[in-house]
């Protein structure tokens, strides 16, 4: 298939191993094994085995026919993610980076979270391979994201709150990485999108297209074409390569990332990299980032956790400059619309990441006709979101 | 041309001695403070000047050097307001060297080739980029070598021996050993394990070798000493200079330099 990232973890100019030299040799020794069990048969055995019986893959394609009704257009089909394990996607790439940890002897997870799903993700597999975890979490995002701080701890992880910087997802990332690189030898660190330094954009696809390869058998079997259009929301962009990288090439297939537009993206409150970004180094990667003229990183705003992140994962920085995938934005108000019309029409509370995706998927359907055929990511269900919904909508629960 | 690092190693070397790095954050507090600081440092008995450029994610500090930086850019602190710290420094002092000290974002941004040569118009002698590993330094490194700048490499308790030609080749001036695998501020490494490394890297690299991260006091100074071409104290001096102000942060860097500055065995 695709023949980036290349040895160097390039795509492109971007992704790279932009890191401390202690961690280097960690990071060298966590390509070689990942790798290695890339590989081997048994690895993948294992890792379907936990996805079919512990995930509960394959998560349906379901033909939503009351928002295709209402988009007056395309046939919109959803990816049931949310339906996975744990409420997101996120578990899938948690699923392959915790038996690599297994596999490398390490007993010591820890992860950073923004909305908690990552961080809930990798406290489950933790406690089901009985690893201890340790997630770090933004001060402001704990408050934000209750319910999941609490299932992280019924789970057995210790959630460390994070006061540097901003307090939120970047933040989060920082001290994970300080963690890391005082405790290399027995720490693995699952970082939860395709972000970071190679391997992980390459590792995080990997394990995160299961979520294409799926789809794209699936809306085969169920429409007997390609769709004219993927749709996935950005975040760090691991739901969106993860049902992308299945249809690069595929040149008719568009591929729509929806970046968090918060406020909107000329406003300075946003979490649109692409956007509203410029290229630069964060986090161990050479990708777009929101920065000042000063090359100091600016902070994200978005009304979604999971959203509120500065940088984007640098294949997405690649696939945008080639011209491959098509980069937009939602507003933090559309995206509560959003939530409200998917929740009343189909019965399916979106998590307020995902509900990102919907607006931009509704013009679309409108753009592209009755003989339309879409695909959008449904990367988590809004169990997590309530309290904030309830908030904005003046209700108390 | 001899430069102001070479220079300074051969002086330490002739007089037998080890030398004393300080790291100071500029900008911290203010441009004026910092500034005054640091032209006080050679007085206070400081051989090497490592100045640091603020970011606002230094994944590699601690929160004495985090919320140093943090306190600089919110004074308005950028690249060039620290170069032009050394341009000032530089009106009556031609002698000690200065390294910057920072993260890759901000000169990237500026571009690598701008950053190198305003870095040797304001009398700047090289740098220290933390996450800019060998991997990823080229284009860096022939900024700088172009301007006769030294671009230092770190070499850490992780830097094995499979990995240590990697990390000193094409080296200048010095290599700087991380004496712990943690950020700044940490607790201070093994003496056993801190004169090994040295030695491994002094012969891989045939470079003057400085030992730093967790180094606070003038007894952690005289141990390393002993071992290392030279100590650097960070997080303790910028602590002492946030909390106590200028008179105590050199009080303690005369503490900790005539601790260091012991002949050698
Ligand atoms: C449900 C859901 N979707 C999307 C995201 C964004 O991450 P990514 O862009 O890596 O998929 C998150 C992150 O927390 C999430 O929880």
């Amino acid at each position: 298939m695709t023949n980036y990232p290349d040895e160097n973890g390039r795509f492109g100019s971007f992704g790279g191993r932009y890191v401390a030299e202690t961690l280097m040799p960690p990071i060298l020794a966590l390509e070689s094994a990942y790798k290695e069990a890339r590989k081997d048969p048994s690895f993948w055995a294992e890792f379907d085995n936990f996805a079919q019986h512990y995930v509960g893959r394959p998560s349906p394609l379901y033909f939503a026919e009351r928002l295709t009704e209402y988009g007056k257009g395309a046939k919109i089909y959803l990816k049931r993610e949310d339906l996975n394990h744990t409420g997101a996607h996120k578990i899938n790439n948690v699923l392959g980076q915790l038996l690599l940890a297994k596999r490398m002897g390490k007993k010591r997870i820890i992860a950073e979270t923004g909305a908690g799903q990552h961080g809930v993700a990798t406290a489950t597999m933790a406690a089901r391979l009985g690893m201890d975890c340790i997630v770090f979490m933004g001060a402001v995002d704990i408050e934000r994201q209750k319910p999941n701080v609490f299932r992280m701890k019924l789970l057995g992880a210790e959630v460390r709150s994070v006061t540097s910087g901003t307090s939120t997802l970047k933040d989060a990332m920082n001290d994970a990485l300080r963690d890391w690189v005082t405790h290399a030898s027995e720490t693995f660190y699952c970082i939860g999108t395709v972000a970071g330094p190679a391997p992980y954009p390459e590792m995080v696809r990997e394990f995160q297209s299961i979520i294409g390869r799926e789809a794209k058998a699936q809306i085969l079997k169920a429409e007997n074409r390609l769709p004219d259009a993927v749709v996935a929301c950005i975040g760090g962009g691991s739901n969106a390569m993860g049902i992308f990288h299945e249809f690069i090439e595929d040149k008719n297939v568009r591929l729509i990332g929806v970046e968090a537009a918060g406020r909107g993206v000329d406003t300075d409150e946003h979490a649109a990299s692409l956007t509203g970004g410029a290229p630069g180094i964060l986090h161990g990667n050479r990708t777009y980032l929101l920065q000042d003229e000063h090359g100091q990183i600016n902070d994200a705003h978005s009304i979604s956790a999971g959203l509120d992140y500065p940088g984007i994962g640098p294949e997405h920085s690649y696939l945008h400059e080639i011209g491959r995938a098509e980069y937009v934005s939602c507003t933090d108000n559309e995206a509560v619309n959003a939530f409200q019309l998917c929740t009343k029409l189909e019965g399916i509370i979106p998590a307020l990441e995902s509900a990102h995706a919907l607006p931009r998927t509704l013009d679309l359907a409108k753009e592209l006709g009755g003989d339309g055929l879409i695909i959008m990511n449904m990367s988590g269900r809004g169990d997590k979101d309530v309290n904030t919904i309830a908030g904005l909508m003046g209700v108390e629960i | 041309m001899t430069t102001r690092i070479d220079k300074t190693f051969a002086r330490l070397r002739a007089a037998n001695q080890s030398g004393f790095v300080a790291y100071i954050m500029g900008g911290d507090p203010s441009h004026a403070a910092s500034l005054e600081l640091m032209k006080a440092l050679p007085d206070a008995g400081v051989d090497i000047i490592e100045l640091g450029m603020p970011f606002t994610d230094p994944a590699a500090d601690g929160p004495v050097i985090e919320l140093a930086g943090l306190r600089a850019l919110k004074s308005g602190t950028t690249v060039r307001s620290v170069l032009d710290m050394a341009t000032d420094f530089r009106k009556d002092n031609d002698d000690t060297p200065i390294i910057l000290m920072g993260y890759a974002n901000p000169i990237h941004h500026m571009g690598y080739a701008e950053f190198a040569a305003a870095a040797k118009d304001s009398g700047v002698d090289g740098a220290i980029i933390v996450d800019l590993p060998p991997e990823e330094d080229g284009e860096l490194r022939a900024a700088f070598d172009q301007h006769d700048l030294a671009l230092i490499r770190l070499a850490t308790p992780t830097t094995d021996d499979a990995r240590l030609p990697t990390v000193v080749a094409g080296t200048k001036g010095f290599v700087y050993y991380v004496s712990v695998a943690g950020i700044t501020g940490a607790a201070k490494g093994e003496n056993a394990a801190i004169s090994d490394a040295v030695n491994r890297i002094r012969t891989a690299s045939g470079l003057p070798v400085v030992v730093g991260f967790g180094i606070k006091t003038p007894e952690q100074s005289a141990q390393v000493a002993a071992h290392a071409d030279a100590v650097v104290v960070g997080s303790a001096i910028v602590e002492a200079f946030h909390k106590n102000g200028k008179d105590a942060a050199l009080a303690l860097v005369k503490n900790l330099s005539a601790a260091a500055q012991v002949n050698r065995p």
